[in-house]
């Protein structure tokens, strides 16, 4: 990994990469009041992700954050998606039913927001670990035949 | 028994029971992803199919008893025409309760050849996969939502394409085979999903019942009809009707042998029950361009899928792939029942279909069977096999004739069903046409069986070995559903013609 000419594209993405983080949140939680949610803040948490790989190489990016750690995130985010739908139903209201998360009357919103905000998270989460998934199948890929030998 | 599970059922599974229906497999799948062990991951999936198994009973007890036929749930609890809807009829309550009796059966013997074809560490993912898979197919079935429905459609397919691709292990064919289906599945899907938003844009509604009650009003448009085109072609693609059905023989041969058991005896019939919901509730037999599909399109194109693709199945070596070329044949034959535009026409189909599963279902799980204990699957590797596994292949066997339509058995019924839905249309030729085909599957099925039962082994050193008895339990259930189908008619049939009838908008006929 000596590769002295990418010295300005390391010393940029180092600085890039935490604010793609901080900007996906941004995007997340401001997805009640303007353009955004949990699908475009998966994907840049993933992008951010991405270029820390293309910049130090996919060892270092699977070192940092593991392949079955972005499998299990896919598998979370559904989970706390569906979990929202169970909680409502256990909660005695139909699947889904925002307003039957805390048992409110009809002028209330508390359950519209939290239930809404805790699904957009799983969103964040199966979004950005099926996308990184996808990327380690790609990219971590081992060509059966090495090139020199076709 | 439905009215003892009905009685016995405690009140949230009884309101509940459509999500539930859906979301306990598709939550379990998404747990199992997280489980390393394979086997826990084989129980875990019994469990969620049986829960979805029992619901289901149940659905059909509710649709049956509460005097309007419909349960209709609204998720999240907006109403219905803007809300998500999941609506249940005698139509998808019967193809629901196939779906999850065929899913159980299927996910109780598939730990044997599941656990010899799929790598040890992708096992507790390939049920992952299945659950999703069967999760997704029952929620085509349930939704009453068209853009729900492509998300489902959506869900199943890619699960499908997953599973199918870890056919790998045991043959890398499986691998073009995944992609090839990928590649036409997801151009099925994107029509599907176009012709929807050309309805859409007529209508302004997503609803299913709520565009056919506008869809009169603006029938005579361009954009209604170009939308009917691209749904009919978008899911004859998903159901393989000829001549979209290419990517059928691959993806059943080469997938696990599990893989294609569960696939040939659910996807394509869920596919068909979409389109035929397309066909009968959405758009409606009174639209003049839907009757010249029927007489232009679907008769000619099921008649030419049942003996052009008997004709190939007549030719292959592999077992499998002639079960998949006769499984195209058999889509043509519903298509051909549900191409007369009647009730009749179509509860033929529909029982047809009913039936065709559990044949199909039975003849793979056989052949699951034998792939587990002798690997091969090609006619030559079936030679003697009557003697060395006699229950296996008496089994297949009852399937076989149940295929070709012996008298006795469930294909016989599902034909003459057929038989008598054609003649009372008049088309006399056409029944002609299907004993044609069916003296086709004579052959084809006859050369298998006659390796099976009168040739001698090809390697005789292969000593007695039977399937596990995982395996063989869920078989014979399927293989004596087939008789007992063939003698008392009435279940299937009723649920049939309930189903057609509540397509057709008239009381349950009982």
């Amino acid at each position: 990994m000596n590769s002295d000419h990418h010295i300005i594209l390391r010393a940029v993405s180092k600085m890039l990469i935490p604010l793609i983080i901080l900007y996906a949140f941004y995007v997340q939680f401001h997805g009640d009041f303007g353009p955004g949610g949990g699908f475009q803040a998966g994907i840049i948490i993933a992008v951010g992700i991405i270029l820390y790989a293309l910049i130090f190489g996919v060892p270092a990016a699977m070192r940092a954050v593991p392949p079955v750690f972005t499998r299990s995130l896919a598998a979370v985010g559904v989970i706390i998606y569906a979990g929202v739908g169970f909680w409502a139903l256990f909660s005695g209201g139909n699947f889904l039913e925002y307003q039957a998360l805390f048992h409110e009357p009809p002028g209330e919103h508390h359950g519209q927001h939290i239930g809404i905000m805790v699904i957009e998270i799983g969103v964040l989460c199966g979004v950005a670990g099926a996308m990184l998934t996808i990327f380690y199948a790609f990219a971590g890929r081992v060509a059966e035949i090495r090139d020199k030998d076709w | 028994m439905i009215d003892l599970l009905l009685n016995s059922a405690p009140a949230w599974a009884l309101t509940h029971a459509a999500p539930l229906m859906i979301m306990v497999p598709l939550m379990l799948g998404a747990i199992l992803a997280l489980v390393p062990s394979g086997r826990i991951a084989w129980i875990v999936s019994i469990v969620a199919t049986l829960s979805s198994f029992l619901l289901s009973l149940i659905l059909l007890g509710i649709v049956q008893t509460n005097g309007t036929g419909i349960v209709s749930y609204a998720i999240g609890n907006w109403a219905p025409p803007l809300g998500i809807e999941l609506r249940v009829d005698a139509l998808n309550a019967m193809i629901l309760l196939l779906v999850a009796s065929i899913g159980l059966l299927a996910s109780i013997f598939s730990w044997p050849t599941v656990e010899s074809e799929v790598r040890k560490e992708k096992t507790s993912l390939f049920y992952s996969a299945f659950l999703l898979c069967f999760g997704g197919l029952c929620g085509v079935a349930i939704t009453g939502d068209a853009f729900n429905l492509f998300v489902f459609l959506e869900v199943s397919s890619i699960s499908t394409y997953v599973l199918v691709a870890l056919g790998a292990g045991r043959d890398r064919r499986a691998l073009p085979a995944a992609f090839n289906y990928l590649i036409m599945g997801t151009i099925g899907a994107t029509f599907f999903i176009i012709g929807v938003g050309f309805l859409y844009a007529a209508t302004g509604t997503l609803n299913m019942a709520d565009i056919a009650e506008k869809l009169p009003a603006v029938s005579g448009s361009r954009t209604v009809q170009a939308g009917f085109a691209f749904i009919v072609v978008g899911l004859g693609l998903k159901a393989a009707m000829w001549p979209l059905h290419q990517w059928l023989p691959n993806a059943y041969s080469y997938g696990p042998s599990f893989v294609s058991m569960f696939l040939s005896a659910t996807t394509t019939k869920v596919a068909l029950y979409a389109l035929i919901r397309f066909l009968f509730s959405v758009f409606g037999p009174e639209f003049s361009f839907e009757i010249a599909s029927f007489t232009y399109l679907f008769m000619p194109l099921g008649i030419a899928a049942m003996v052009a693709c008997s004709f190939q199945a007549v030719f292959q070596n592999d077992v499998r792939r002639v079960l998949a070329y006769s499984s195209v044949a058999q889509v043509g034959y519903m298509i051909l029942g549900l191409s007369l535009g009647t009730a009749d026409g179509l509860s033929a189909g529909l029982f047809y279909l009913l039936n065709h599963a559990m044949i199909k279902g039975t003849l793979f799980m056989a052949v699951a069977g034998v792939v587990l204990t002798y690997k091969g699957t090609t006619i030559r590797d079936f030679a003697g096999l009557g003697r060395s596994a006699p229950w296996t292949m008496t089994a297949f066997a009852i399937a076989a004739l149940s295929l070709i339509g012996m008298p006795l058995t469930a294909g016989f019924q599902s034909k003459l069903q057929l038989g008598y839905a054609l003649f009372e249309h008049g088309w006399w030729w056409a029944v002609l046409l299907v004993v044609f085909s069916s003296a086709l599957a004579v052959i084809y099925m006859g050369r298998i069986l006659e390796a099976v039962f009168f040739q001698p082994p090809a390697n005789p050193r292969k000593t007695r070995k039977e399937a596990p008895i995982v395996m063989l339990v869920p078989l014979w259930v399927m293989a004596l559903a087939n008789i007992y189908f063939g003698i008392t008619t009435k279940l299937p049939l009723d649920l049939a013609r309930d189903a057609a009838a509540a397509v057709f908008g008239m009381g349950a006929g009982r």
